[in-house]
């Protein structure tokens, strides 16, 4: 049965025993947070598979782990905090790679339910404040300047997929930028952990190459 | 630098594409997964999927095409059509819908508008408007496809949505549609000023230079086009080209 989910793109692998059959096996947290299933559909395309958990034992033991997640901040750190995520998260030693909210929740502090966040990135998430421009930032935005593995291959400039109302300062961890209102942190680096602030999952090409930079790290 | 979108709209009966004239004379235009690969790999922003089926069956056979869209395409989707509740909207989004688009059932009952937002985020909220210019020269809210007039003015009901959290508005003037003569440019420019959410301009795409038109002069933030891209009027990579050329921020 295993096999036959494997080979159907449209099927969800929910086995909590997916680590047993190969190396390479990703997971994906599951939170109260997010569109998980965007995220397991892409890397089907891109010839992953991944489960979505929250088995701390599976969480730990994956090769990889993704942590998706649209969605508020407050309630989302409540979460992790009550279940006990967020210990969790700030022990793991593979490479993690945090998407959107996830990015944001990496992060210090969010002005987002003034909410005190992960820590793993020294820097803060702030409302993005414009009379003349719309909140929040919808649609294709090129991002620059970069400084990680994840863009390997990536064209100059490439437009990302965003939806965004927050936005994570620039800082020294910045491995990737983006301007809107003000140019702020596209992508944040330090040491196993890698987060983006746009959709790879949703940005075509450009962001598959993303995410097979990701799954690739050794 | 923020682009402009532009976003094909497949129109869904039964399975099938469609696209009326007029929101008349319904014809066929083919598989919607195909197509919807096909506008993906041209450069297509994102999609809209509008499900007209009037059928019992109508849920079971959306969800089943939303799950082979959500795994096939790597772009942004929304499915909009008869969603009338929270539970509607959380059997879609689970199966991989970015964005849902209300519409009639948001008007009768605008509280829709907050539960959805309060609950999944305004980002996966899309009010869709249909809306006609009367004798007196305003523009007013039509329900059920274009079939019900109200006496609400369009732009009345556009803020009331966003202050209930709508996050982005879609913008079809009854007018335009199916004419191929241009969209609405002066109800599109009052709401995309008037607004703090993007406004997608739908309705009356006919030429490259209409798109030109509506981005520059109607200030819109996304535009929207159904049979012109279907029956390969106007090919989606040329049209990018196009207004890029143009100084128009545009995604290539």
């Amino acid at each position: 049965m295993r096999f036959q989910q494997q080979k159907d793109c449209c099927k969800i692998i929910h086995s909590k025993n997916y680590y047993l059959f190969g190396v390479g096996m990703i997971a994906i947290i599951k939170y109260n947070a997010g569109n998980v299933q965007s995220v397991q559909y892409a890397l089907h395309r891109i010839g992953a598979t991944a489960v979505v958990t929250d088995d701390f034992d599976i969480i730990r033991k994956a090769d990889k782990v993704i942590f998706p997640g649209v969605g508020h901040a407050q309630s989302a750190m409540q979460y992790l905090r009550e279940k006990g995520l967020d210990q969790l998260l700030l022990s793991l030693q593979q490479p993690v790679l945090g998407i959107c909210l996830g990015l944001q929740l990496m992060c210090k502090h969010s002005e987002e339910g003034n909410t005190d966040c992960l820590g793993i990135f020294d820097t803060d998430v702030k409302l993005f404040s414009s009379a003349e421009l719309k909140v929040p930032q919808i649609g294709w935005n090129n991002i620059y300047g970069y400084k990680s593995v994840l863009f390997n291959g990536l064209s100059e400039q490439a437009f990302m997929y965003t939806v965004h109302s927050y936005y994570a300062a620039l800082c020294n961890e910045t491995v990737a930028t983006t301007d809107y209102i003000v140019p702020f942190s596209a992508a944040l680096q330090k040491d196993n952990f890698y987060a983006v602030q746009f959709h790879p999952e949703k940005s075509g090409t450009a962001g598959e190459t993303i995410l097979k930079n990701f799954i690739q790290i050794p | 630098m923020l682009t402009k979108r532009i976003i094909p709209c497949l129109d869904i009966r039964d399975g099938r594409t469609v696209k009326g004239v007029n929101f008349e004379n319904i014809r066929d235009a083919g598989d919607p997964v195909e197509l919807a690969l096909l506008y993906s790999r041209q450069g297509a922003d994102e999609l809209v999927f509008l499900d007209i089926t009037a059928t019992v069956e109508k849920r079971k056979t959306l969800v089943e095409l939303v799950k082979r869209i959500a795994a096939n395409i790597n772009i942004p989707f929304t499915v909009g059509g008869g969603i009338s509740t929270v539970e509607d909207v959380a059997i879609l989004l689970q199966h991989g819908a970015d964005k849902v688009s209300v519409n009639t059932a948001a008007f009768k009952n605008p509280a829709l508008i907050a539960d959805l937002s309060n609950r999944f985020g305004s980002q996966c909220v899309v009010l869709a408007i249909d809306t006609k210019k009367e004798a007196d020269g305003e523009w007013y809210v039509y329900l059920n496809g274009g079939r019900t007039k109200t006496d609400t003015k369009t732009i009345d009901w556009a803020r009331q949505a966003v202050a209930l959290g709508a996050g982005e508005i879609l913008l079809t003037s009854m007018n335009n549609d199916g004419t191929k003569a241009g969209f609405a440019v002066d109800i599109t420019l009052l709401l995309s000023t008037a607004l703090s959410v993007p406004v997608i301009a739908s309705g009356g795409a006919g030429t490259m230079e209409h798109f030109k038109e509506i981005f520059l002069e109607g200030s819109a933030d996304a535009a929207l086009a159904a049979s012109i891209f279907h029956y390969k009027e106007i090919g989606i990579p040329e049209l990018k080209q196009y207004l890029s050329a143009q100084d128009i921020s545009i995604r290539l």
